[in-house]
């Protein structure tokens, strides 16, 4: 039973599994298209130079960044984890505040508050002031 | 076998007896539906950038291009042809292979996020959605996640100075985004108690006062600004920024490896107008003359559906028309709104929203 309703769940993939193949088909299709039909170039030294507004390229191709971004990116994977774990919170709420409300919303004023703990912090530590 | 394929038996056949093979009814719906769904996307696609095109010579007092067919009606059809025969070029400094993946990918979010938005109710036994998931909402959002990766892999594969600061800056952007706009749903969850997206629809029937856009207005203000900068619309379009970065990311592209960022770029504006159509507009519902049911007759089915693309190109139409009437922010003010404003807002949203519901409880 439960096998077969496993079964059943995932024949509702089927048509995403279907649309990935078409659209992978249709991008895939016109890379080769425009190999096939493109037109081919002579190929002079400047041409394979990065382009820099048609100056002479300056230093090194890959520019350095602030760390910034690095931190960003942290913070988006803790935040990110925050977000997903309330969707399976919200979508039990309803039905769960006729029978034990106090849990529902208890575990979720709690979580809320050590997130926000969480976010004061990084405010505080400036992590998130572009600014400076 | 013919009779098989013939349209009428196909419209006939309801259980789940076998055409041939393996194809069940299902997976032939399924293949037709998600055929059209691609076929009509890259239309869309096409045409929304002529729309674009337009619009902007309307706003800035030009004539735009009209010369190829009437009003112009067959410019994207010469700019795909163009830009199949151009040069295919891939200059010697790239990295090769991400170079290759990075145009390729970016189409992929773009129509496969439609695959669960119901674009109608019912026609004839088929329900109008492609993939009737019951995690719907968590799946869009994990695909829409996907597209970053396009702009990044470029921004990196490309190995040169604009391209890379516009990887990084869409990085940044995209990501930052992502979580006020998954926050900002989390409101609608709590009232419908549901991921479905045709359950989301079916909730918001019966008078206009349903649609989630009065629901939960600080929801739609969040989702609506997070909708732009995850597609790098103005006024957030930091990662290409013509002004600053040249055009950012696809700087190094040519032919139609370039043209592939722009179908991506389109394909996600699309659907995320979809999105904000499905679930803050009532999707394919209308409050007036019964239009909110499920549709008995094909004449209410493809009126369900025409109701749903109005409101999807409204949404697009709105998305250009702000596009060439605001100037871009600047990075920190971006990061300052994504990260300062939207996300405690959002949050605070999703207390108040809990808190109503159980004092109505």
């Amino acid at each position: 039973m439960v096998v077969a309703m496993g079964l059943e769940q995932m024949d509702q993939y089927a048509p995403v599994l279907m649309m990935a193949l078409v659209a992978i088909a249709a991008s895939g299709g016109m890379l080769a298209a425009s190999v096939i039909a493109g037109k081919r170039g002579h190929r002079p030294a400047i041409k394979d130079t990065a382009y820099e507004c048609g100056m002479i390229p300056i230093g090194s191709n890959s520019a350095r960044f602030a760390v910034k971004f690095y931190l960003v990116a942290m913070l988006f994977i803790l935040f990110d984890i925050e977000t997903v774990f309330l969707y399976p919170w919200a979508v039990v709420y309803k039905d769960m505040l006729t029978t034990n409300a106090s849990l529902i919303l208890g575990g979720m004023i709690s979580f809320m508050a050590i997130l926000a703990v969480g976010f004061a912090y990084i405010l505080k530590k400036g992590a998130l002031n572009w600014r400076e | 076998m013919e009779s098989y394929l013939s349209i009428p038996h196909l419209l006939a056949v309801a259980g789940d007896e076998k055409i041939f093979g393996w194809v069940t009814p299902f997976v032939w719906y399924s293949a037709i539906k998600v055929l059209v769904a691609v076929g009509l996307m890259l239309t869309m696609v096409a045409y929304t950038v002529w729309v674009e095109r337009r619009v902007s010579a309307f706003i800035q007092d030009r004539i735009g291009p009209n010369r190829v067919g009437i009003f112009g009606l067959l410019q994207p059809l010469a700019d795909g042809v163009k830009s199949f025969l151009k040069e295919d070029f891939v200059p010697g400094h790239v990295r090769k292979v991400f170079f290759w993946i990075a145009p390729g990918i970016m189409l992929l979010p773009g129509l496969l996020s439609i695959a669960v938005i119901p674009f109608g109710s019912k026609l004839g036994e088929q329900d109008m959605v492609i993939a009737n998931l019951n995690v719907g909402l968590l799946y869009t959002f994990g695909i829409t996640s996907l597209s970053v990766y396009g702009i990044v892999l470029a921004g990196y594969a490309s190995n040169s100075k604009y391209p890379f600061l516009g990887g990084i800056r869409a990085s940044a952007q995209m990501i930052s985004y992502e979580i006020s706009m998954g926050l900002s749903v989390i409101p609608i969850l709590l009232i419908v108690g549901d991921l479905n997206l045709g359950n989301i629809v079916a909730y918001q029937g019966g008078s206009l006062w349903g649609w989630f856009i009065f629901k939960a207005p600080l929801s739609f203000v969040i989702f609506a600004a997070a909708a732009f900068a995850e597609t790098n619309r103005l006024p957030f379009d930091m990662p290409e920024a013509e002004n600053e970065l040249v055009a950012g990311y696809n700087v190094e592209y040519s032919s139609i490896k370039f043209a592939l960022f722009f179908m991506g770029e389109y394909a996600s504006m699309i659907a995320v107008s979809a999105m904000m159509a499905t679930l803050f507009f009532g999707g394919w519902t209308l409050p007036f003359f019964g239009l909110d049911q499920p549709a008995t007759t094909w004449l209410g089915g493809l009126l369900h559906i025409a109701i749903f693309l109005a409101k999807t190109c409204a949404w697009i139409f709105l998305m250009v028309w702000i596009r060439w009437m605001w100037p871009r922010f600047r990075f920190d003010q971006l990061m300052d709104l994504g990260w300062r404003r939207f996300i405690p807002l959002a949050l605070a949203n999703i207390v108040i929203t809990a808190v109503v519901l159980w004092l109505k409880a």
